[in-house]
């Protein structure tokens, strides 16, 4: 193992020490770094005093953490362009097949470059940061707590790597250096749209929520890591030239796995459907496990808490409360009638929203979306439990009757998206990126079309028609 | 030792190799001679476990290209086509920096990097930085690097290009010194001379398929047909009737020369030359007319241009 890391060592200290004699590399880097925390220091003086003209009561003091996890971030962008360029510049500079032609594992040659991206911007962005802090403890400011430190060096930490490994990714399925600075604003943009919501965090004083944040931001960094040394494939370093793009490949990749041998649409069912639907077996029990779970979990928090929560409320509170989550859990309402087109339309804009979710996060955001169905299905009948009701008669009588056709659809819906995550980041020998995407997306658009559309069509057509006869007559 | 069988390789609906039988023993050299574009580098990448074989298989070192990867790449040293150097180094850390991506100890490193910096003349500049060498230092140095870990198998592409002659000659002897220390060795090259000079067998790649594969005098005999010889005399051949031995016929006649056809030159030629001293005392030299390997390259190519309908320089 030691030999092995070893490997990983020798590649990244390569790479530093032709970094570090590259003066283009250094002077911009070393300039923006120490410039940028006296910029900031000015800009924030200069906006307090401003805001402050117009009666708010704003002191700089608030401005210093929000302040650190902006001087954090910007040195790590500008030297993103470290890992941008791993492995594709190389490539570029026809070095990368004597690297290649070496007995060294993939996972020692990725890991080795990551360890070189990730160092260089974080070596970049904690020392401005140590600059700012140094220069704003001069200026008698009241400092943030320790803990607050810690946790936005945290955070810059698991940027600095979220944003790497996603560089890296970036790297090794880029022909060309310039396309792979053109994709950075696929990452640059993210980020920094995450960046706003923990400075709101930041503001709020949640720290707890922070910390989570940066859990998640580091779990989404290890995806990509796995995903980038999981498609990481000599051949396709080597095997491509230029990037062109093929829409004749693209249709004819998709349009193969869409439509398989089939020669009817009895037949596409009959053999096409059920062979993706086969591959799906293991992720429908994971979905059904944490269906159960998920359920159970909110049906349990619902009863702990929401007592405690309601002896504050008034009647007209929990009416509206018991309205709006039973219409998210996909309750019938006893007196509201919805159209069928409207409901199946909603339907299927959620389960295209958490399908889009599950394909940019790796299935996080789509199991995200699942569970907090799931939850509101628990919560809801937690809540009528607690008034006096019987969530199983609700159950039956109000969700049931088109839960038949629309539970199963979420189902393999779900069951979709975690096999998009879980096929993404394992490896697929002798496939390009590319082509693994296609075939996953005809696969989706396979079982979408195919049966989760018409499932939640009936489900809609009972929604709007017979749900509500059966619960209006049980009420009674 | 090199084997491969069917050997192919598909890029989308490009076969850039299709079907490459070849079996290379330790101490011989394989000459890959074809057009840009021929094929020549997939297949050497595929060699060297770079890419994976569309159809058929490898075994290179005794080791499976597609399954042993990593000890496929250990038991190779390959010159790549473009050398592949960190400009930002020098000449000593860039074999240092390789020695220890083939996990040599530091004994060794030291010693095979300094056997190889001055066998080439380039140890004086082993501490400048390689953006400064000049083009013939990099290739040498680009070739100590495949050296490095004394492979038991070479691939080389166009290891002379960019050289002077006298580099160019130092290079041949070092490849020639490898192959009699039983080395497998491939070549891919545009220098005719080099693999005529160099090569046991010689393969001619046309559009990913291996058009002939052989010896020189295997080439020349299936691409230009039987050998002729040459007999020179001093004075003028006087008309007299030739008794010649069987699988010999006589060409063309000059003043003082005459050329014969010969199908076993190593059975017939000393009755040949027995004739001829019997008959005309004057004999000054009886030789090979000289047929390169150039002749032969140029014919297949023609041919197998003619084939495809293409004209030779369209």
């Amino acid at each position: 193992m030691r030999d092995d890391l070893y490997m990983v060592w020798l590649v990244a200290r390569r790479e530093l020490r032709d970094q570090f004699r590259d003066w283009r590399i250094l002077t911009p880097l070393l300039i923006l770094t120490l410039s940028f925390p006296l910029l900031m220091n000015v800009v924030a003086k200069q906006a307090v005093a401003y805001i402050n003209q117009y009666g708010a009561n704003l002191i700089v003091d608030r401005l210093v953490p929000f302040s650190v996890l902006i001087i954090g971030f910007f040195p790590i962008t500008i030297s993103l362009v470290v890992a941008l360029e791993s492995f594709v510049g190389e490539k570029e500079r026809g070095t990368i097949e004597p690297l290649l032609s070496s007995p060294m594992e993939n996972w020692q040659l990725y890991f080795g470059k990551l360890l070189v991206g990730i160092f260089t911007p974080l070596l970049a962005g904690y020392i401005s940061i140590i600059f700012y802090v140094i220069i704003v403890s001069r200026q008698h400011l009241n400092m943030p707590e320790p803990s607050v430190f810690v946790q936005l060096f945290m955070l810059t930490t698991a940027h600095a790597i979220l944003m790497v490994s996603a560089a890296m990714l970036i790297s090794v399925q880029s022909t060309t250096v310039r396309a792979a600075n053109l994709l950075a604003s696929f990452i640059v943009v993210p980020v920094a749209i995450l960046m706003q919501g923990e400075s709101a965090l930041l503001f709020w004083g949640n720290n707890q929520v922070l910390w989570l944040a940066v859990v998640a931001v580091i779990v989404m960094a290890a995806l990509l890591m796995r995903v980038g040394i999981s498609h990481f494939q000599r051949e396709y370093l080597l095997g491509r030239e230029f990037d062109t793009l093929n829409l004749r490949w693209v249709w004819k990749t998709f349009w193969a796995r869409f439509k398989g041998d089939a020669k009817t649409v009895g037949s596409w069912y009959h053999f096409e459907i059920w062979a993706t639907l086969r591959q799906l077996a293991i992720p429908f029990v994971i979905m059904i496990v944490m269906a159960v779970a998920g359920y159970l979990a909110s049906y349990q928090w619902a009863m702990a808490n929401v007592p405690a929560m309601l002896s504050h409320a008034t009647a007209g509170d929990i009416s509206d409360f018991v309205k709006s989550a039973g219409q998210s859990a996909g309750f019938a309402q006893q007196g509201v009638h919805l159209s069928a087109l409207f409901i199946f339309a909603n339907n299927v804009r959620s389960t295209l929203l958490a399908f889009l979710g599950g394909i940019v996060s790796f299935s996080v955001l789509g199991m995200l979306a699942y569970l907090v169905n799931v939850g509101f299905v628990g919560g809801l009948l937690g809540l009528v439990q607690l008034m006096g009701y019987s969530p199983t008669l609700l159950f039956v009588a109000g969700l049931l009757p088109h839960g038949i056709f629309e539970i199963p659809a979420q189902i393999i819906s779900g069951a979709l998206i975690l096999r998009i995550g879980a096929v993404l980041v394992t490896p697929q020998l002798g496939k390009s990126m590319g082509q693994m995407a296609l075939e996953l997306l005809a696969d989706w658009a396979k079982v979408f079309i195919g049966l989760v559309i018409p499932l939640l069509a009936v489900a809609a057509l009972i929604e709007a028609y017979v749900t509500p006869m059966i619960l209006t007559a049980v009420l009674k | 030792m090199i084997e491969t069988c069917d050997l192919s390789k598909q890029f989308n609906d490009f076969w850039a190799v299709d079907g490459v039988t070849i079996s290379v023993k330790p101490g011989q050299i394989l000459a890959l001679l074809g057009q840009n574009g021929a094929g020549k580098t997939t297949t050497v990448r595929m060699l060297n476990s770079l890419l994976i074989p569309t159809r058929g298989w490898a075994r290179v070192a005794g080791y499976d290209v597609f399954r042993d990867g990593n000890k496929v790449r250990a038991s190779v040293g390959v010159l790549t086509e473009q050398h592949g150097l960190y400009m930002r180094m020098t000449g000593d850390e860039y074999l240092e920096f390789f020695g220890q991506v083939y996990r040599l100890d530091s004994k060794t490193r030291k010693s095979r990097r300094d056997y190889l910096l001055d066998y080439f003349g380039i140890a004086g500049a082993a501490s400048h930085r390689i953006g400064e060498y000049s083009k013939g230092m990099r290739q040498k140095l680009a070739l100590a690097r495949a050296l490095m870990h004394e492979p038991p198998v070479l691939l080389l592409d166009e290891p002379t290009s960019a050289m002077d002659p006298e580099s160019a000659r130092l290079v041949r002897d070092e490849i020639a010194r490898l192959k009699s220390s039983q080395r497998t060795i491939v070549i891919c090259t545009h220098n005719l001379f080099e693999a005529e000079v160099l090569a046991d067998m010689i393969a001619i790649i046309y559009k990913g398929r291996i058009l002939m594969i052989g010896t020189l005098d295997e080439l020349k005999q299936k691409v230009l047909g039987t050998a002729e010889y040459e007999a020179l005399f001093s004075s003028d051949w006087r008309e007299e009737s030739l008794n010649l031995p069987s699988g010999v016929t006589l060409t063309e006649q000059g003043a003082s020369s005459l050329r014969f056809k010969v199908e076993r030159p190593l059975e017939a030629n000393p009755l040949l030359m027995h004739e001829l001293m019997s008959k005309h005392t004057s004999l000054m030299t009886f030789q090979e007319v000289p047929r390169s390997l150039e002749q032969v390259y140029l014919k297949v190519m023609a041919d197998a241009q003619a084939l495809h309908g293409e004209a030779l320089h369209a």
